[in-house]
């Protein structure tokens, strides 16, 4: 961990506490006022608390130019990212990624070149619909260790969180509760439930809450769907391609114009958003990120479209190249934060729950 | 430049409840904020809450407060020192005043932790004033208030009995309006330093000042000068005991100090001069401030040991601290071997300590010791010892504008036809002396809603 950052956030934790004025705003606050001094664990616990709403930031009557000069979005979205960084395993391939949107292209191109060379080279036997491009067999070789990779690594790296910030054993009702939070983005509602103070000054809005809605539940639809897919697949012997009524297109193709919107809307919102109440350092790894997302359900999309024609092995090989990229990626990339912030809501319910 | 109705000088509560309230009644409102966007809004940007009158539950308030509580608890902070019926008035307002703020962009979060006893009495801002600031100044726009920064007004010019123009400096030009009414929402005088020394002496060059640097009383000033009556004493202020490493302005809540019930205060000379545990802080932190202004060079020493440490609200900066009481007397440049007398001997003058509660007065007390300290008294032994410097921290000056119940300011010859007066700058009509948390902002709110519901009345 970064000393610098992580005592730059203490030094403004403490005159939160002292203050107590945001108490309402989020979860972040509660946490921070139940305590006295800060351990790096702590500091780490409230960054992954914190989903950067800024109502904080605009309400403060510490920020500069007064001398006390507080930012705790920002100091928190920096512990978070190197929190992010030194958790994750293994660990120097990580650094490269959340701060380098190019590093996210160039691997994803990477990727694409080699769904490209497989199909070129081990192609298809003789199978119906995109397994004529690529058979199933290639597929599940290349993305059943895609799929696991990641897993293990997150399970790594949250273990080591979860050493870091104390937490207890988790009961089913902590994990409720986690889930409750992210459900519905209560700490991007603000504690009145108007939003984030995100894309003009103090002007609360909820723009950036159903744009990550729409991410996120799109991303879940689009995941049930290839699920879907599987269990088909395997258990009831039902081979792709499936029908406009099958269950993984009634997943899929919502999920997807979800997903599509939800990042295009993100990333107009990360443009209008000042870049000095975030990690700055952290932008472009994160426009990168959002756009590879919009990559994978906008390419998923075009596929179903146009997937009877001449175009399909090239579109197939696009988008099953950047859903290789975002998987492998998972634990390097912003991607992160969910499983993180997860687990923070899952420890600030310990915490609450206790007290 | 556009033609006005209304120009409001100031730029906090009463100044924007002033110009949102005109706005509405159809006036064109232009507000002169002396200070840049950044530190807008005066000292409503450092309040937290509002204290309101409710005969039920009331938005984020609970059971009831009913007038006559409110104003038996101004008398008992005044000592009687208040004008009845303009109390009233805000008290019996401040009813109405809670859902109007709510539909002008206030939100409320419940009380915050560390201030239970105001649960039922005071409605608490989200993310405190500056919130509130935020919001109005929204909601003004949209009302299509004007609003400019670093516009300082210089003179208000008295004709007969109306103001007949303006001046003011806006980014290096003097400008001169005429509006219809006139609304002084501009504060107190207190980060005028020879301004208060003139009032308080010398002592007054150390004094912090607790809120904005613009509060400079220079229209009170002006308007004084022209015969337009006051009210208070110059000499009023409400101060507090706060931390002596606070900067000179704005260092606002965090530079306040609770452990004072759970220390022995000493001055510079190292002796205690006030019964510290007097009562519990909410009901005393507020005559700490004259407390330290009357001794040497205005700063005093708070001192405690480990096991108090835990016992009140943490404040911005860490205390000093030292394993012996001779090396935490260095620490604070004080004489050790005298620190160390007045520590022994209060320590020799506590008793039992079984009875120790620090929420409640508990009755552990000194016996035999002058100054006695009468609750809280549990010998300082155990190391390591802490310190605070504790220095006068000012919040507001009670000298104002004196005004009716329609806001309305006066001459000797009678009333001023188009100037009211709002907020802290007439607060003294009110506040004699002494303070009620969250009463500022309550009759900020009345007074700068009735001053713009006159002035647009006159305007139109």
């Amino acid at each position: 961990m970064q000393t610098d950052l992580i005592n730059e956030a203490r030094r403004q934790s403490e005159i939160c506490n002292a203050c107590r004025y945001c108490e309402g705003y989020c979860s972040v606050f509660p946490a921070l006022h139940s305590q006295r001094s800060f351990s790096d664990g702590d500091l780490t616990q409230f960054a992954n608390l914190c989903h950067n709403c800024r109502g904080c930031y605009y309400a403060c009557q510490y920020t500069a130019p007064h001398e006390f000069d507080l930012n705790l979005p920002k100091a928190l979205a920096e512990v978070r990212r190197d929190s992010w960084e030194t958790l994750a395993w293994p660990g120097p391939f990580a650094r490269a990624f959340q701060s380098h949107g190019g590093a996210i292209a160039l691997f994803s191109i990477v990727c694409f070149a080699v769904l490209f060379w497989v199909m070129r080279s081990v192609g298809a036997a003789d199978g119906e619909g995109f397994y004529a491009a690529l058979s199933h067999a290639a597929m599940v070789a290349i993305f059943v260790p895609a799929f696991l990779f990641p897993l293990l690594s997150l399970a790594i790296s949250l273990r080591a969180y979860w050493t870091l910030v104390e937490g207890d054993p988790v009961r089913m009702s902590h994990v409720v509760r986690a889930i409750k939070a992210v459900a519905n983005m209560k700490n991007l509602a603000s504690g009145h439930g108007e939003g984030c103070n995100y894309e003009d000054e103090d002007r609360f809005s909820q723009s950036r809450r159903y744009a990550h809605q729409a991410v996120m539940y799109g991303f879940l639809l689009t995941f049930a769907s290839t699920s879907a897919g599987t269990v088909m697949h395997y258990v009831f012997d039902l081979p792709a391609p499936y029908g406009l009524f099958s269950v993984p297109k009634l997943l899929g193709i919502p999920g997807g114009i979800l997903m599509t919107l939800g990042a295009i809307w993100l990333i107009v919102l990360k443009f209008r958003a000042d870049r000095n109440l975030a990690d700055a350092k952290a932008w472009n790894g994160e426009i990168a990120f959002v756009f590879l997302l919009g990559f994978v359900a906008a390419s998923g999309l075009v596929l179903y479209v146009l997937g009877q024609t001449a175009l399909m092995p090239i579109l197939l090989a696009l988008h099953l190249g950047s859903v290789l990229s975002l998987f492998l990626l998972t634990p390097f990339s912003k991607m992160a934060h969910g499983f993180y912030r997860l687990a923070a809501l899952v420890r600030d319910a310990q915490n609450t729950q206790a007290g | 430049m556009t033609e006005y109705d209304i120009a409001v000088i100031g730029g906090g509560n009463a100044a924007l409840c002033a110009a949102m309230t005109a706005a509405e009644a159809g006036a064109r409102v232009l507000i002169l904020e002396t200070a840049p966007k950044p530190y807008r809004g005066g000292n409503s940007r450092h309040t937290r809450n509002f204290r309101c009158m409710h005969s039920g539950p009331h938005g984020p308030l609970v059971e009831q407060y009913s007038e006559d509580e409110y104003f038996q608890d101004l008398l008992k902070v005044t000592g009687g020192k208040t004008d009845e019926n303009l109390a009233r008035l805000a008290i019996r307002t401040s009813e109405e005043c809670l859902p109007w703020m709510m539909e002008h962009g206030v939100r409320f979060q419940p009380s915050l932790s560390g201030t239970l006893s105001l649960a039922r009495t005071n409605a608490f801002f989200m993310g405190g004033g500056k919130s509130l600031v935020n919001a109005y100044y929204r909601t003004a726009e949209g009302l299509g208030v004007d609003v400019l920064y670093e516009a300082a007004v210089t003179h208000l010019e008295l004709e007969g009995d109306r103001i007949a123009f303006v001046e003011f400096t806006h980014n290096g030009q003097t400008h001169r309006i005429s509006p219809k009414s006139v609304v002084v929402a501009s504060g107190g005088f207190q980060a005028d330093t020879d301004w208060l020394t003139r009032a308080w002496g010398p002592a007054a060059q150390n004094f912090l000042i607790r809120g904005t640097s613009y509060n400079r009383g220079i229209v009170l000033a002006d308007l004084l000068k022209q015969g337009v009556d006051s009210v208070g004493d110059a000499d009023q202020c409400h101060a507090v005991a706060i931390d002596g490493r606070a900067p000179k302005f704005d260092g606002g809540i965090v530079t306040r100090l609770d452990c004072v019930p759970f220390s022995i205060v000493v001055n510079k000379n190292a002796e205690r001069f006030y019964d510290e545990g007097e009562d519990v802080w909410p009901k005393r932190y507020a005559i700490w401030g004259r407390l330290v202004a009357a001794q040497p060079d205005q700063v005093g020493y708070a001192i405690i040991e480990s096991q108090a440490l835990d016992l009140f609200m943490p404040s911005v900066f860490p205390p000093l601290k030292a394993d012996t009481l001779e090396d935490l007397a260095d620490l604070m440049d004080l004489p050790a071997d005298k620190l160390k007398n007045t520590v022994e001997s209060f320590n020799a003058a506590c008793g039992d300590t079984s009875g120790f509660h620090p929420t409640e007065l508990d009755g552990v007390a000194t016996n035999g010791l002058t100054p006695a300290k009468t609750n809280w008294a549990r010998p300082i032994t155990a190391p390591p010892f802490y310190g605070y410097s504790l220095r006068t921290g000012v919040t507001f000056t009670y000298l104002g504008l004196k005004v009716d119940e329609n806001a309305q300011c006066q001459t000797a010859n009678g009333p001023i036809s188009n100037l009211w007066a709002a907020g802290e700058t007439m607060a003294g009509s009110i506040l004699g002396q002494g303070y009620l948390a969250g009463f500022g902002m309550t009759i900020g709110t009345v007074f700068g809603r009735i001053a713009g519901r006159e002035a647009a009345a006159h305007a139109n």
